[in-house]
């Protein structure tokens, strides 16, 4: 056995490579039980290079046991223990030079530098921690606000609705009652009828505008618009971003206003992702063309109010869907929503658009590649919020779909920090926000070398 | 790594295309040619069995210490040919057959054979009008050449050997001038050539021309063939044989099947995308080398030359029910080959390792890898960048699973310009070399023979300074494209051109470059994804020789100026290690070969052991299959299960496709790992047993890993068995080959032998086939009795971290309860053992209760650190005492522990030096 001298005045013997929990059972000249209690061998063969326990007790400090481990004190840095393979290996892997008694392996106690640097990191990370931590209280704050906004506005919109209904229903008995003798007026307000279907008609992309506009900046953009594929032009089942911008004449975005020319382009193909019963889009379903004087009246009240429903619908849809979104425990995931972030490499430029999609674009023209929507928190069981997948993006030549894993870690600015392509077609996205940041412990960060006694 | 699917290729240039090329699941037959669609393979096969037209002129005869020369003339054309006959020593026969006066020289193969092979005296016993009887020497041996028809056989006694021209196929097509286009000089040259071949009655005869005699065209490619037809062939009749193997490489049985009813087996070093099994085509390499075996004897042929060539298998038993029939079984083989002359060895055996012995004096043996080569290699194209590099490394630390080499494809280097880095990706190779030279592991880094035609490309502009490319029919540079697009070929059948490549694996020349990095030759076909059947066209030039001539050689020469290149950086001092994809006869002398781009599928696993067989049968012992499979995505058990079988064949490299997921051993449940950390760990302790093996490979020539029926050579149930293998002698490894297996039947050979299985000790009587169920982690493997196998069971991370651990002795006991064994140490990586005779060999040896060593090299030196730390004796009985006798007759009592159930004696920490004489008595 040997001497391991720690760096404290106190000299404790035990045989190499053994833990101080663990010096009790290796008590010198008495015979030694190997740790399962498979048998007991005299003292000496403790470290003579032979492995005479099942489970490599015998052997703590040579190479001799095929699963024995070799603790290190590392004083100034971590203990830590490492295969009992790789002691004498002729490399370097106790900082303080331990594993390496006689393999010729010129090695130098590193601990204190390691130690020195490790506070250094880990102070360095507390105070992003602490400061990032702070930042996320305030997040949740604001997404509880936002959400109790919201969450009224549905429900002002839903008692809104209610008496529209009312409305609607009341009218539409009027009408019904009223219809009955009028029908020798049809001719004559045929003409008026095109009116009213032009104003059904500007419901529907009002209520279309609202739903593309996914993340409500007032704006229909090409990638939001490229989210219905229903729209695409040549059956490939993909909406390209040339096809979506040709849809939109060549713009990169467009506001309510110039929606209007773009509506006649998508509108026998656009789908509602809102089911006609929930936008209650039975209130313009009108198989008769209506005429007479009063009926016609009430026809157009109705249309109106339908419309004013519609709009409702869709903005409590957008919201509902918001809602529906996992932001975190406390919400604090909220304020990525609708907010975009890049990173410009050597060739791309790679856009983050939390719960929604990531794309990469040629730094030098070319067209955009979707490397995945929105799936699903997919961190390990314990924390599933550090880990999003982003999947079924453009398809690889004869390989699987693009995806993507955006790797979230503590930091106090909301940032990618890097991209990679691991695998082909497999990206990985390195991503700081405050919103990760753990309450800081009360950690110790003075050295550890006292652990051990 | 690469796959040149023509459609990738168009993808990357011609996106129209695109479409046309993504269905294409496996290879695309019609990229290459049947026999019916190679013109001179075409009319070669036109001709059938039948009454020779060759004639031997007897009277030309020309008898010398080391020939006999005498001249054939063909009764239909009078074309004359010269034939000579060699004794060989060692129980060889030389039959060379060329053009008594051709137009113009015909291509002879250089460089394949180590040294002009020794002759023996051949005299002449008889001779008559018809006949001519020459002594091979012992035993009775005769050769018999027969003038009309001519015909040559070898006998041994009463006992025909071997027949040449039995069946009447020899045909020899001359050069000619192209009758439409003579030139005067031509004319006048014709005219001296008819003077040769005008016979007795001043009778010429000129030849019909046949279509793709002087021009041929194989889909958009037209060969241009100004030498016009110039193609050979030659029948080998052997009586008493049911059994060929050999002549790879083919993704087939290790058995050669009948061709009577398909396509022969090709011979034309080609890069065929996702390849088939169980058919003849071509692949990547080819060795002429085609091996007989039967209960009497074991025999070889070996056809030297380096022109597509196709080899016809007929059997007068195959696919018969043997009823008693008053046939004789006997197979006919048939060499043709596009160009050249007809040389061929035939290596008279009579024994497996008498053929061995043989071959390997032709074409030299097994180069002699660097122990670390036979470690575990990590590959996948790609790791992208040194940040993968390290992440892969560390990964393997951190699930503790040794490797020796990580790999680098194509994509580590600058635009796919060999000999240099990627900027971006890699830009401190050193700073990444150095990293894993801390934890004593190595690089590899790919380097094609393909150069991209650049005039800022330093290497290119060299190449194109010294004229070393391989030049067109015109004289132009030749150019195709390969994977950096436009790119040249350099000349490697230039010895000069060789020299140069060689000097560009210095360190102060291949900046970045360190000595644990060597290198990997792959698309040395070459490969040429525009050029006809994915390689160079045949009217392309090497200084005087056409493509056509030397294309199988190529492969060859780009590993050996390779291997040259990193013996060379070292001073001479270090042992080179060069992985190649395309080969030849005798490219066992320059490093490893693998199988190429094989597929994650069940069937590519399974074949792998065959395709491993027939390679180590022809010479190539270091061989391989990506682990994994290289297209496609395995399932975990594939992977588990491929790693299990890998670890027990001699090259052992996981490899990937650049489209495949990621798959790291780690990547698949900590079982998977666990199960794939073991199978790797098996094949570390085992590396000393390897280690011998090679030794021996190199001195002598016999494989490493064997077919059953080398070692068994009398057991007729062996000589179709290619699901199982021996290592060397002593270990059979039925390694488990099917999806959701529950259980394997091992065969177990030798009447009155015993095996026992590695892993449980357990004991099986040979001569059985054994019913072995079959779990996850089950590798079965089984050590013969009599044999004694050295491991070192402390498994490290990387070969070199365990190159002073002490060993174990495994003796398994025989029926008589004795057992031997070697062991064999070095420095692990120098040629020292040979220039210096710096080694360790020892034989060790067990009977009547006393192990000893001896030493089997007295006149060499060589100190080791390692140490003999335990015995383990399987099949043995109960001593009272064990007593160590050292060299200097001291004696120590050894501790030791029995286990009866098992029968298995352990003996506790001898601890003498792997180097010493020592002697163990058990009482």
């Amino acid at each position: 056995i040997l001497l391991i001298f720690l760096g404290t005045p106190v000299e404790i013997q035990r045989p190499r490579g053994v833990p101080l929990t663990k010096k009790q059972f290796y008590v010198e000249n008495k015979p030694f039980t190997c740790l399962d209690g498979s048998r007991t061998i005299s003292f000496d063969r403790v470290n003579d290079d032979y492995c005479d326990c099942k489970d490599g007790s015998d052997e703590p400090g040579t190479a001799a046991c095929p699963n024995g481990s070799f603790h290190c004190t590392n004083a100034g840095y971590r203990p830590m223990f490492i295969p009992s393979s790789r002691i004498n290996d002729g490399i370097c892997d106790c900082c303080d030079t331990t594993d390496e008694y006689n393999s010729g392996a010129k090695c130098e106690n590193t601990c204190k530098e390691l130690g020195r640097k490790e506070r250094e990191v880990l102070q360095k990370m507390a105070e992003i921690t602490k400061e990032g931590f702070l930042l996320k209280q305030h997040l949740i704050e604001e997404a509880k606000k936002g959400q109790q906004e919201k969450q009224s506005k549905v429900t002002d919109m839903q008692g809104n609705k209610k008496q529209l209904d009312e409305k609607v229903e009341v009218l539409r008995t009027v009408k019904e009652t009223a219809e009955q003798p009028e029908k020798e007026a049809k001719e004559r307000h045929l003409k008026a009828w095109e009116a009213i279907r032009l104003e059904k008609d500007k419901a529907k992309m009002a209520e279309a505008f609202l739903e593309l506009d996914d993340n409500a900046d007032g704006f229909v953009s090409v990638s939001e618009l490229q989210s219905h594929a229903e729209l695409d032009a040549d059956a490939d089942g993909t909406l390209t971003e040339t096809e979506a911008q040709g849809l939109m004449g060549g713009a990169e975005q467009v506001d309510t206003s110039t929606f209007e020319s773009v509506w006649p382009n998508i509108k026998d193909k656009y789908h509602s992702e809102v089911s006609r019963e929930e936008a209650d889009m039975s209130c313009l379903v009108s198989s008769e063309v209506p005429f007479g004087q009063k009926v016609f009246f009430l026809e157009k009240t109705v249309v109106k109010l339908c419309v004013l429903l519609i709009f409702f619908k869709a903005i409590n849809i957008n919201i509902e869907k918001e809602l529906s979104f996992d932001f975190g425990p406390d919400a604090e995931f909220t304020y990525l929503y609708s907010q975009c972030y890049e990173l410009t490499t050597g060739e791309y430029i790679y856009r983050l658009c939390p719960f929604n999609r990531v794309s990469q674009k040629p730094k030098y023209g070319g067209s955009e590649t979707n490397l995945g929507t929105w799936g699903s928190w997919s961190g390990p069981e314990n924390n599933k919020y550090l880990l999003m997948k982003y999947d079924h993006g453009t398809g690889c030549w004869q390989g699987p779909n693009r995806s993507t894993t955006v790797k979230l870690t503590c930091g106090k600015e909301t940032v990618v920090t890097s991209t990679s392509e691991p695998s082909r077609c497999e990206y990985l996205i390195e991503f700081t926000t405050p919103a990760v940041c753990q309450e800081p412990a009360n950690t110790d960060l003075s050295p550890h070398d006292h652990e051990e006694l | 790594s690469a796959p040149p699917c023509g459609c990738f290729i168009l993808q990357r240039w011609v996106p129209l295309i695109v479409l046309l090329c993504v269905s294409a699941r496996a290879v695309d037959r019609s990229n290459f040619k049947t026999c019916e669609q190679s013109a001179f393979c075409k009319r070669q096969r036109e001709l059938k069995p039948g009454r020779s037209p060759y004639r031997a002129l007897l009277d030309t005869l020309e008898l010398s210490d080391s020939r006999i020369t005498l001249q054939l003339i063909n009764d239909n054309n009078k074309v004359r040919l010269l034939l000579e006959l060699y004794r060989l020593q060692g129980n060889m026969t030389r039959v060379k057959i060329n053009e008594l006066k051709p137009l113009k020289p015909r291509y002879e193969v250089p460089d394949v054979l180590i040294s002009d092979p020794i002759t023996e005296t051949l005299s002449v016993v008889s001779q008559d009008e018809n006949s001519l009887v020459l002594s091979l020497g012992g035993k009775d041996q005769r050769l018999i050449v027969s003038a009309q028809p001519f015909r040559l056989d070898i006998v041994e006694g009463p006992q025909v050997l071997v027949s040449l021209n039995s069946r009447g196929l020899l045909a020899f097509e001359h050069l000619r001038a192209r009758k439409d286009t003579k030139s005067e000089l031509e004319q006048a040259t014709e005219q001296e050539n008819v003077e040769q071949r005008t016979d007795e009655d001043g009778q010429i005869k000129e030849e019909e021309d046949k279509p793709g005699m002087w021009e041929e065209t194989f889909k958009s490619h037209t060969d241009s063939k100004p030498n016009g037809p110039s193609s050979i062939s030659l029948d080998f009749s052997l009586p008493g044989v049911e059994h060929v193997y050999g002549i790879p490489e083919h993704a087939d049985t290790l058995k050669l099947k009948n061709t009577d009813g398909s396509d022969p087996y090709r011979l034309y070093n080609l890069d065929v995308f996702q390849y088939e099994l169980h058919n003849p085509m071509a692949l990547y390499g080819a060795v002429p080398v085609l091996i007989s075996h039967s209960t009497d004897r074991t025999m070889g042929i070996f056809w030297l030359n380096a022109a597509e060539t196709w080899v016809d298998i007929s059997s007068n038993t195959a696919g018969k029910v043997r009823v008693i029939s008053s046939e004789a079984p006997q197979t006919d083989v048939r060499w043709i080959s596009e160009s050249g002359i007809i040389d061929v060895f035939i290596m008279l055996g009579p024994k497996p390792a008498d053929v061995f012995t043989q071959y390997a004096s032709l074409t030299g043996t097994q180069s002699f890898p660097p122990l670390t080569a036979l470690a575990y290699h990590q590959c996948r194209w790609n790791y992208n960048d040194q940040e993968d590099v390290k992440s892969v490394d560390q990964g393997f630390d951190e699930h503790d699973i040794p490797y020796d080499f990580i790999w680098l494809d194509i994509e580590h280097a600058d635009g796919k310009r060999y000999f240099t880095w990627d900027p971006s990706k890699f830009p401190q190779p050193k700073e990444m070399l150095q990293g894993l030279m801390d934890k004593r592991r190595k690089l590899v880094a790919i380097v094609d023979p393909h150069i991209r035609v650049d005039n800022g490309y330093k290497i290119h502009n060299e190449i194109l300074s010294k004229n070393f490319y391989v030049k067109n029919k015109d004289g132009g540079d030749y150019e195709g494209w390969c994977w950096p697009g436009n790119s040249g070929y350099p000349d490697f059948t230039n010895p000069e051109m060789r020299a140069w490549w060689a000097s560009k694996f210095a360190y102060e020349q291949y900046e970045g470059s360190m000595e644990n990095q060597y290198v990997w030759n792959d698309m040395n076909e070459p490969s040429v994804f525009n050029g006809p059947e994915v390689t160079m066209h045949k009217d392309a030039l090497h200084g005087g020789w056409e493509h056509r001539d030397v294309h199988n050689l190529y492969g060859l020469y780009v590993q050996k100026a390779t291997a040259d290149g990193l013996v060379e950086r070292s001073g001479g001092v270090e042992r080179p290690f060069v992985l190649t994809r395309a080969f030849f006869a005798g490219s066992q002398r320059y490093g490893a070969v693998w199988t190429g781009d094989n597929a994650a599928e069940w069937g590519h696993l399974k074949i792998s052991i065959p395709m491993c067989l027939s390679l180590g049968l022809a010479g190539i012992s270091f061989c391989g299959a990506d682990v994994g499979g290289f297209f496609k995505h395995p399932s975990a058990e594939l992977l588990v299960r491929w790693y299990q079988a890998g670890a027990y064949q001699p090259f052992f490299r996981a490899h990937a496709h650049i489209d495949t997921p990621r798959r790291e051993p780690w990547l698949f449940g900590p079982e998977n790992t666990a199960l794939i950390r073991e199978a790797i760990r098996q094949r570390y302790a085992l590396l000393p047993y390897w280690y011998q093996l090679f030794y021996n490979a190199h001195r002598t020539g016999y494989p490493v890993v064997r077919p059953l029926w080398v070692e068994y050579p009398n057991d007729v149930a062996t000589f179709s068995i290619e699901d199982e293998y021996l290592i060397g002698k002593d270990l059979l490894v039925h390694p488990v080959t099917d999806e959701g297996a529950t259980a394997v039947t091992a065969y177990l050979p030798g009447k009155g032998e015993v095996w026992y299985d590695v892993h449980t000790f357990q004991k099986h009587d040979g001569e059985q086939s054994l019913y072995i169920p079959v779990t996850m982690s089950s590798i079965p493997v089984f050590q013969r009795g009599g044999s004694i196998i050295c491991r070192k069971d402390r498994v490290r991370r990387s070969s070199s971290c365990m190159e002073n651990d002490p060993y174990t002795l495994y003796a398994a006991l025989n029926s008589q309860g004795s057992a031997e064994g070697e062991l064999y140490i070095d420095d692990f990586h120098t040629f020292n053992f040979e220039k210096a005779k710096q080694f360790v060999h020892r034989h060790l040896s067990f009977s009547a209760n006393t192990l000893s060593s001896r030493n089997l090299a007295p006149d060499s030196q060589f100190s080791t650190a390692s140490w003999i730390e335990k015995i383990v004796i399987i099949g043995g009985s109960q001593p009272s005492s064990a007593t160590l006798k050292n060299a200097d007759d001291t004696e120590s009592a050894l501790e030791f522990e029995f286990d009866s159930t098992l029968a298995v004696l352990t003996l506790r920490k001898p601890g003498v030096n792997a180097a010493a004489d020592w002697t163990v008595i058990l009482r």
